[in-house]
């Protein structure tokens, strides 16, 4: 959220409003003693907004009032921007409701929630093939940002260690971390805030619009305190290789004697990955991973509020990050950015676990690729689009009889199986051909045109290495069904058609566009020169 | 007319579902109500939304009712209205800003509305204060001490003076996550420590822990102890006066999580807020006396040139460039909502109603503590009057064959949950109880309480001490085993189960055996 500045009360509707010379004080009402939301002194007296009122005014109008402001919110349901899971059953809300007032953190108070944030954890444990569920640790986070520095807190607390036993300076050159230039800003902001340089690999086309392996080991030397891998690029949607990055980090152990471990970035692939393609390797099943973090509220299918780190073993959680605290007869552990927060968040998690299953999971996540084949394919058969997510394509058979008898039957297309891991998201932009016809029109327009029929479709530059490539990127959520795929996709095509014929609205709405953008870029620009771009983009997520 | 045919029970039996999990009368008529829950794996199969739903909620019966908590400050009460607005907006993720443009609008007002409750100054458009929205205090002091280390290391840097020892000075009764932002962020903590008749930061002494090295220095506003405000101004003067003579620029942070909103309504002539000059930074938790339920704090600062740049991300957001400074990115938008639901509710009279009754119940409360026995038995150790939180810490007057956990634990049996501490570093051989009072602890409440703990001291006087020492004994390891579900060898997960009997040594808790009060 942004850092709110003071602004000052809009001076025009100051002098707009009706003044009131003098005030009749026998005709004079009380206003906030009217029950009606609308009747109520704020149907024509300014809302505050930069100072407490004086006096306060009833519950039924406060409500109303701010539930109006709110209803110019976009839809949840329509922003397929964003991962972050928008619905549950009203099973679920109910039991948020019960729980809104419960503090997560007040273990003692509140133990039933703590067992069943222990649960989470063992099942999350488990669900990633921790070597022993007994051994895993780990804890509830606000969402994967707060997990990531915790996991990266970690691993440059044991690099701090080992270095200090090896007699070396923690301070020259100090700590780095290697990930790749597609990073989400948390990771950034890890190591930002917690004074590790930063090692951005940049992506290139055959990387997949992520991480390489074999140039990550470039970056990666004795002072690098881990590697994180993105289970699910926010950009295109591809898993990084884990198992690659492992296997050379392997062979740079043995060369070199140095430890590097893999901390993987699951916020939207570790709710995926497991229940879609539960043969793809990259979680604890390899040693090098000690730490993963996801978020309940992607793919996990909770609502906002809720993410989770865990460490394959205590080994790799050093205890002086740790925190012992007595209450009343009980000891707890605490490895956290917050304290006191929501509990709501957490037990809603549980409820999803419990409801679905590991059946069910499976079920949201092939529906949601399912669903993610069907647009991309669209996409791509409209001619107008070129698709950069994998997700829909074939992967090339190992050959070998089955395959082969695979091949004369035909494959099987509803097998999850049978397509490029990934991410139920679709990244696509112009195909060549399409802006060799059409070179004037711009690409963004599709985001501003579809927000008018209320889709929000963002449209942004590729990571460093590739940020002169502008995608447009849909994430299919649970809530993304056949049928509203089926709309979009009738719109995008009518859109896209409106720009390509010279004397349409849109065409010359296009061109406006243009030159007001380039009347911004020069000189008085809304926002003010900004410093160069940090590196990663935050995105949407 | 036809014939009807009999069927046999064996060809009944054949088409009936069974007591099959998904066809059943009520929830406990399923065969999953005599199956276990899944709690250690995922089951393989679902459970029907309504049946899972039930579960959960019948394990969470075993909580605790949060009105009897009186350990927590945090708000457990607030009115069906602002409890709708909240359902309402469940799913809007509130760093979505060009998805949900007015849940940020509402969180400029609420920065707005307290940075001028806390007096921030206005008069400079070249010094504005800043502020953000956080998940609670802890979240707002990290970014606290983060700015402030920063911008050590810059000055530092820039004058070409070492840069990698900074220090924080502040007292040894702070809140656990002061230790936590030191700890994370490699700042080397700095304590003043409470003597037997002084529980708040001595201006002078602290001023005295200040050097070169020092990014800034704590106060706090309400000691999670005794409620106590620590005296903010003179702190300033003395610290101007050092700051001067050595040539130093070092600022005050306020911890005001729990007095941020009970001071300026209940005591607005206190000065500890941007009135007082070396105040760069507040925290508060919207959460506590701002009367929103868990989940939302507040970090401000005086101007910008207290956020360096480089901590500061620009976020492009679709299009938009946002600055942006917190530890937590996606998050719930509803605790914000209920926020700016009370600012607006209760305006200033409606918060200075509540905290003015809030002190009068806590006064009264602790003249019937104190009273107790004809006055015999127990010392008040908070301030009265609106001098302090509205909390009521009391302990022992004289040595007893009993202590205040024993009391804790007697008053646990009848429902309340009052924690016993020990004192800060320093002063641990004290032991004291406290009360919270908050929104939900009316008066009559406050009335059965004392019926409670009178009974309870009764009780106490008359049981033998062997008795008392085997309930000690045997409520620990319950009270252990809370937190090992079901089998203990399947105890995993919550991080440090598997430290059981280790004791960590780096904090306070390690080292002096300090327990930290619950807020």
């Amino acid at each position: 959220m942004p850092l709110a500045k003071h602004v000052k009360p809009d001076d025009i509707l100051k002098q707009s409003r009706d003044h009131v010379t003098h005030s009749h004080g026998l005709t004079k009402s009380d206003p906030s003693q009217t029950q009606s939301g609308y009747a109520a002194r704020y149907g024509t007296a300014p809302v505050p907004k930069y100072k407490i009122p004086s006096t306060g005014t009833d519950a039924n109008a406060t409500y109303q009032l701010i539930h109006d402001e709110l209803s110019l919110d976009g839809s949840p349901l329509l922003n397929l921007a964003s991962f972050v899971h928008t619905w549950m059953p009203k099973e679920a809300d109910q039991l948020m409701i019960e729980n809104m007032s419960k503090n997560l953190i007040d273990q003692d108070e509140y133990p039933m929630t703590q067992i069943i944030h222990t649960r989470c954890i063992s099942m999350l444990a488990d669900l990633w093939h921790a070597p022993s569920v007994h051994s895993a640790v780990g804890t509830a986070t606000t969402g994967s940002s707060e997990a990531i520095q915790l996991g990266g807190l970690a691993m440059k607390r044991i690099w701090q260690e080992k270095r200090k036993a090896a007699g070396k300076s923690i301070h020259e050159p100090g700590p780095n971390i290697v990930m790749g230039a597609n990073a989400q800003v948390a990771l950034e902001k890890f190591a930002r805030y917690f004074e590790v340089e930063c090692r951005l690999v940049p992506i290139s086309v055959e990387s997949k619009y992520r991480l390489d392996p074999k140039k990550a080991m470039d970056y990666v030397d004795e002072n690098t305190i881990g590697v994180f891998v993105i289970l699910g690029s926010t950009y295109t949607g591809h898993y990084e290789p884990v198992k690659e990055m492992s296997d050379l980090l392997d062979e740079y152990e043995a060369k070199t004697g140095h430890f590097v471990p893999i901390h993987v970035d699951g916020a939207s692939g570790a709710f995926v990955a497991p229940f879609a393609n539960p043969k793809l390797s990259w979680d604890f099943s390899l040693p090098r991973v000690v730490s993963i973090n996801t978020s309940g509220h992607k793919f996990g299918l909770a609502y906002v509020g809720v993410g989770w780190v865990v460490w394959r073993d205590k080994a790799h959680l050093p205890k002086d990050l740790i925190f012992e605290l007595h209450y009343l007869g009980s000891v707890e552990y605490s490895f956290s950015l917050n304290f006191s927060r929501p509990a709501a968040p957490i037990i809603a998690q549980y409820f999803n676990l419990i409801h679905l299953g590991f059946k069910g999971y499976r079920d949201v996540a092939l529906n949601d690729l399912k669903n993610a084949r069907l647009l991309s394919r669209a996409l791509e058969r409209s001619g107008y689009y070129t698709v950069l997510s994998d997700i829909h394509r074939q992967v090339p058979s190992a050959g070998g009889v089955l395959e082969g008898a695979k091949k004369i039957a035909g494959i099987d297309e509803t097998n999850v199986e049978s397509y490029e891991p990934g991410l139920p998201v679709v990244a696509f932009r112009f195909s060549d051909d399409f802006k060799a016809k059409y070179p004037d029109v711009q690409q963004k327009w599709i985001q501003t045109l579809l927000r008018a029929k209320g889709w929000i479709v963002p449209n942004y530059e590729l990571a460093p290495g590739l940020d002169q490539v502008e995608i447009l990127r849909v994430v299919v959520r649970e809530n993304m069904t056949e049928s509203l795929i089926d709309r979009l996709v009738t719109d995008l095509i009518e859109i896209t058609e409106g720009l390509k014929k010279e004397n349409s609205p849109t065409h010359a709405l296009a061109i406006l566009g243009r030159k007001s953008a380039a009347h911004k870029a020069d000189g008085s620009a809304d926002h003010p020169p900004s410093k160069p771009n940090s590196g990663t983009y935050a995105k949407p997520c | 007319m036809s014939l009807s045919t009999v069927p046999s029970e064996h060809r009944l039996n054949e088409h009936e579902p069974g007591h099959d999990q998904h066809v059943s009368t009520t929830v406990y008529g399923s065969a999953l109500a005599v199956a276990d829950i899944p709690r250690f794996e995922m089951a393989e199969d679902e459970m029907p939304a309504r049946v899972a739903a039930r579960f959960v909620h019948d394990e969470l019966l075993m909580d605790g009712t949060p009105a009897l908590n009186l350990a927590s400050f945090v708000t457990t009460y607030m009115e069906e209205e602002a409890e709708k607005l909240m359902v309402e907006n469940l799913s809007k993720n509130f760093i979505d800003v060009e998805e949900y443009p007015a849940c940020g609008e509402i969180e400029t007002r609420c920065v707005n509305m307290i940075a001028r409750l806390f007096n921030a100054p206005l008069n400079d458009p070249n010094a504005e204060a800043l502020g953000v929205s956080t998940i609670g205090s802890s979240e707002a002091i990290i970014l606290s001490v983060l700015a402030a280390k920063r911008r050590w290391q810059n000055a530092r840097k820039a004058a070409g003076k070492p840069w990698d020892k900074p220090n924080l000075v502040m007292n040894a009764a702070v809140q656990v996550c002061w230790e936590k932002a030191a700890r994370y962020l490699e700042v080397e903590e700095r304590y003043w420590y409470c003597t037997p008749d002084r529980y708040i930061i001595d201006p002078k002494e602290a001023v005295d822990l200040v050097d070169e090295n020092t990014i800034m220095v704590c106060a706090i506003l309400g000691s999670t102890y005794t409620g106590e405000y620590e005296d903010v101004k003179t702190l300033n003067d003395l610290l101007a006066a050092k700051n001067e003579k050595e040539g130093l620029d070092v600022h005050i942070h306020v911890d005001a999580a729990s007095g941020g909103f009970v001071a300026p309504f209940v005591n607005p002539q206190l000065e500890w807020d941007f009135r007082v000059p070396l105040v760069c930074s507040i925290n508060v938790s919207g959460h506590k006396y701002g009367l929103a339920y868990a989940g939302v704090g507040w970090a401000l600062w005086r101007e910008k040139k207290f956020l360096p740049e480089e901590i500061l991300f620009t976020v492009n957001y679709l299009g938009s460039p946002q600055v942006s400074f917190t530890l937590n990115f996606s998050k719930s938008a509803v605790q914000v909502i209920g926020q700016y639901y009370q600012l607006l509710r209760l305006g200033k009279s409606g918060y200075r109603a509540i905290m003015t009754n809030l002190t009068k119940t806590a006064d009264f409360l602790a003249d019937a503590v104190a009273g107790v026995q004809g006055g015999q038995k127990f010392v008040i150790m908070s301030k009265k009057g609106g001098d302090g939180l509205p909390l009521v810490a009391w302990r022992l007057k004289n040595k007893e064959h009993y202590d205040e956990f024993a009391i804790a634990r007697h008053l646990r049996s009848r429902g309340w949950i009052v924690p016993a501490y020990t004192m800060a570093p320093h002063t641990e051989s004290l032991k004291l109880l406290r009360v919270v009072v908050r929104e939900d602890f009316s008066r009559h409440r406050c009335e059965t309480f004392l019926r409670d703990l009178n009974e309870a001291v009764k009780f106490l006087d008359q049981t033998p001490p062997e008795v008392i020492e085997h309930l000690k004994q045997a409520v620990q390891p319950r009270a252990r085993h809370a937190h090992n579900p079901g089998k203990s060898s399947k105890s995993t997960g919550k991080h440090g189960h598997g430290h059981h009997g280790r004791h960590e040594k780096h904090s306070l808790q390690g080292k002096h055996g300090k327990t930290h009060g619950i807020c």
